[in-house]
Order: structure tokens, then C-alpha cells, then sequence
């Protein structure tokens, strides 16, 4: 791949998404952007490439983009998370929004992929709704791909998806197999909505939430990128609210504070909302 | 070291899943159908069974229907591996006391999964 076509795709990537693509993988873009290009008819990539010079079209942008950002998920990835989640953090929420004369409590699960984990949550809390004090969860899912939002608003899954992570009891009560796929019951299906959303845009119009993973999302964003996207969460998330990263992720610089329990939670730090 | 009985009439089957289980340190035995597996377990119970559900003299789901009644047959956690993917077939092994299941076909990836959702890791 000649060097202008490397520079294009890092500087598509890096400013419309932040995402950070090392353009010494030529094997990983060549294996993310391959299989856009014939899906778009170009007898290859810097065809496409070349294309997209000329004809300047936004659709196509972002479609390579999108192909370039990495939706690896699974349900229940990293199990522990999701029983916390269904047996502490939010039966607690929703007691205190219960008390202050609450009626729901937002999650916002943002970079979701393929809608895995806002899934893995629904089915985590259907079994739980009498500890949630009739406050009625809101559960969003987002992703930078359309295609993925897709996917993840059909509830169906391969046989593949289904066996990493998700417990055989999970399966048998919350999906029904169509050939060779497994969907989602139209239950847990309807818990769930869906938006495409770029976490670098003005998030303002979504409102507050009470729970917001963004979990192995931030890993892949350049530095500046990053901080921005940390910045805007912790603006969306409500006083006494809980983001999640990923286990192995930090919060940054003071917006968050780290809580006992389980690595990668983190809620508001009241000291830097008081500043700002 | 945990012991794993894998209950397949295919070789290559038993050998592919005889190396994934090891490496995450299991000590293996192997049968080709469920009166052998009968046998081997009346001889010592194993602490998993990673069983096939088609197989000659006896099969898997009859095996663990057996298993069950035997003394001491309650103690193997059970995880079916087989290329029934119904969500009847998955009842009924849930019901005979399987732990889980695994659609064939399988890597690597999806025993460590299912063996870690049978709390056997």
C-alpha cells in the first residue's frame, strides 16, 4: 500500500473518530478495509481509495471509518462486571432514585459494537426487576457503525457469538434459533434501544445517565481523543452515577474517582464538578 | 491435577480435545461411547466429562441419565459437545444434570468458556 493511501486512511480515521491506527499494520488495515472494498464493488483497496479522492463522498468516509474501528465484544465479557452491576450498583441506584421520587434509571452502554454487553445487561436484570424498587430501567446501546447498530437491533447472533460467554441457561431462556442463527426474545430484544453515535460529537443532546460503560472503548482513541471522550461522559453522567471502563483502563485526570469493589468503576469526582 | 473423561467416537475429536484440555491442566481419559465411559467412571469418578451425544452402544444423553444413578455419578460437572444444536436437545441435557453445552464446532476458546461457566476452571 503506497504511502498517501496510508496517510489518508490515519488522518480519516484519526479526525473523524479519534481512533488510533498505526500505519506499520498495513496486514490490519489491509484485512479490516478488504472485505469494505468489495462490499462496495472496487476491485481493491487504493481503487477505493482513489475513489474516495476524487468523488469526496461522506458515506463512503465513514463506511472506511467505521470498517476500521475493532468491534471485538462478547456477552458477558468479564462476567464479574455484569453481576455487580445487576446485583449492586443498580438495585442501589434505583433505591435512591425510588426515595427522591424517581420513576427510571438510564444505562448507556457507548461503543457497544455489536450490542453484546447492553444485552448481557438486560438479561443480567430481567431476572431482577422486584429489587429495583418500580423504577423502570432505560437501557441504550451505541455504536460509531451503523453496521453494527444494525446487527445489534436484529438480536440475532451465529452460533459462534453465542457460545462466547453466554451461559447455556441464558441461551435456552432468552434466545430462539432461526436456521442456522439465534435471536433474542423480542422481551429482552425490547429493552434495549438503539443510536448510532460518535463519541468525538456534542453528546449534550442525549442526556443524563445514571450507568455508562464505555468499556475497551478508549484504548483504541488517540490521547487527545481520549481525554475529550472522558470529558463529555463525565458531563453525561448524573452526580451519583458510575461509569465503567474496561478492567484494565484509568479514568484520567481527577473528573473520576475510582470505587472499591471492582476495577474499572469509577464515579464522579464532586471536587472537579465543584471546579468546573 | 482434575481429570477429564472425553466421551467421543471420533479420534480426531477425542486427540483436538484431549489438547485443549490439557493445556489448561486437565489429566485425560478417553471413551468411545457411553458403556465405555460407564466403565471407566464405575473405576474412578472424574471431576468433568466433556461428552458427545451420538454415539454406538450408548449415547451421550443416556450415558448421563445412568451417570446420575450411580454412586457417586452426581459429582462430574458434564458439559455436552455435540453438533445437536436444538434448543430441545439443549433442554434435555440441561434437564439429565448437564452443566453445559457445546455446539460443534468448538476451538479452543469455547471449552475454556464453557468449562470456566461449569465453575471447572
Amino acid at each position: 500500500m503506497k504511502r498517501a493511501d496510508l496517510d489518508l486512511i490515519v488522518a480519516l480515521t484519526r479526525g473523524r473518530a479519534g481512533l488510533k491506527v498505526d500505519p506499520e499494520k498495513i496486514y490490519l488495515i489491509e484485512s479490516r478495509l478488504a472485505p469494505l472494498a468489495r462490499r462496495e464493488d472496487f476491485g481493491s483497496i487504493p481503487e477505493m481509495l482513489t475513489a474516495l479522492r476524487e468523488r469526496k463522498e461522506d458515506r463512503l468516509a465513514w463506511a472506511l471509518v467505521e470498517a476500521m474501528t475493532l468491534n471485538e465484544t462478547s456477552f458477558f465479557r468479564d462476567r464479574e462486571v455484569f453481576d455487580y452491576l445487576a446485583s449492586e450498583v443498580i438495585p442501589a441506584l434505583a433505591r435512591r432514585r425510588a426515595a427522591a421520587g424517581g420513576a427510571s434509571l438510564r444505562i448507556w452502554s457507548a461503543g457497544c459494537a455489536t450490542g453484546q454487553e447492553p444485552y448481557s445487561l438486560a438479561m443480567a436484570l430481567d431476572g431482577r426487576r422486584g429489587e429495583l424498587g418500580g423504577v423502570k430501567v432505560e437501557l441504550y446501546g451505541s455504536d460509531l457503525s451503523e453496521r453494527c447498530m444494525e446487527k445489534a437491533q436484529s438480536g440475532m447472533y451465529t452460533q459462534f457469538e453465542v457460545q462466547r460467554g453466554l451461559p447455556i441457561r441464558a441461551l435456552v431462556d432468552h434466545f430462539e434459533k432461526q436456521e442456522e442463527m439465534w435471536q433474542l426474545s423480542p422481551r429482552i430484544r425490547q429493552m434495549v434501544r438503539w443510536r448510532r453515535i460518535n463519541l468525538l460529537a456534542d453528546l449534550t443532546p442525549l442526556g443524563q445517565f445514571d450507568v455508562i460503560l464505555c468499556r475497551n472503548v478508549c484504548a483504541g482513541l488517540e490521547d487527545a481523543a481520549r481525554a475529550k471522550v472522558l470529558d463529555s461522559l463525565s458531563q453525561r453522567l448524573a452526580p451519583d452515577g458510575v461509569l465503567v471502563l474496561g478492567a484494565s483502563e484509568t479514568a484520567g485526570d481527577g473528573a473520576f474517582l475510582p470505587m472499591a469493589g471492582l476495577n474499572g468503576l469509577y464515579q464522579p469526582n464532586p471536587a472537579a464538578r465543584a471546579a468546573a | 491435577m482434575r481429570t477429564c473423561l472425553i466421551v467421543d467416537d471420533s479420534r480426531v475429536i477425542r486427540k483436538v480435545a484431549r489438547r485443549i484440555l490439557e493445556d489448561l491442566d486437565f489429566e485425560i481419559a478417553e471413551a468411545g461411547d457411553g458403556m465405555e465411559a460407564l466403565a471407566w467412571c464405575r473405576a474412578a469418578m472424574p471431576d468433568a466429562i466433556l461428552l458427545d451425544w451420538n454415539m454406538p452402544l450408548m449415547s451421550g444423553i443416556d450415558f448421563l441419565r445412568q451417570l446420575r444413578k450411580e454412586p457417586g455419578g452426581e459429582v462430574p460437572q458434564v458439559v455436552f459437545c455435540t453438533v445437536e444444536s436444538g434448543l430441545d436437545n439443549i433442554r434435555q441435557a440441561l434437564d439429565a444434570g448437564a452443566a453445559e453445552y457445546i455446539m460443534k464446532p468448538f476451538d479452543g476458546d469455547i471449552i475454556e468458556a464453557k468449562f470456566a461457566q461449569a465453575g471447572l476452571l
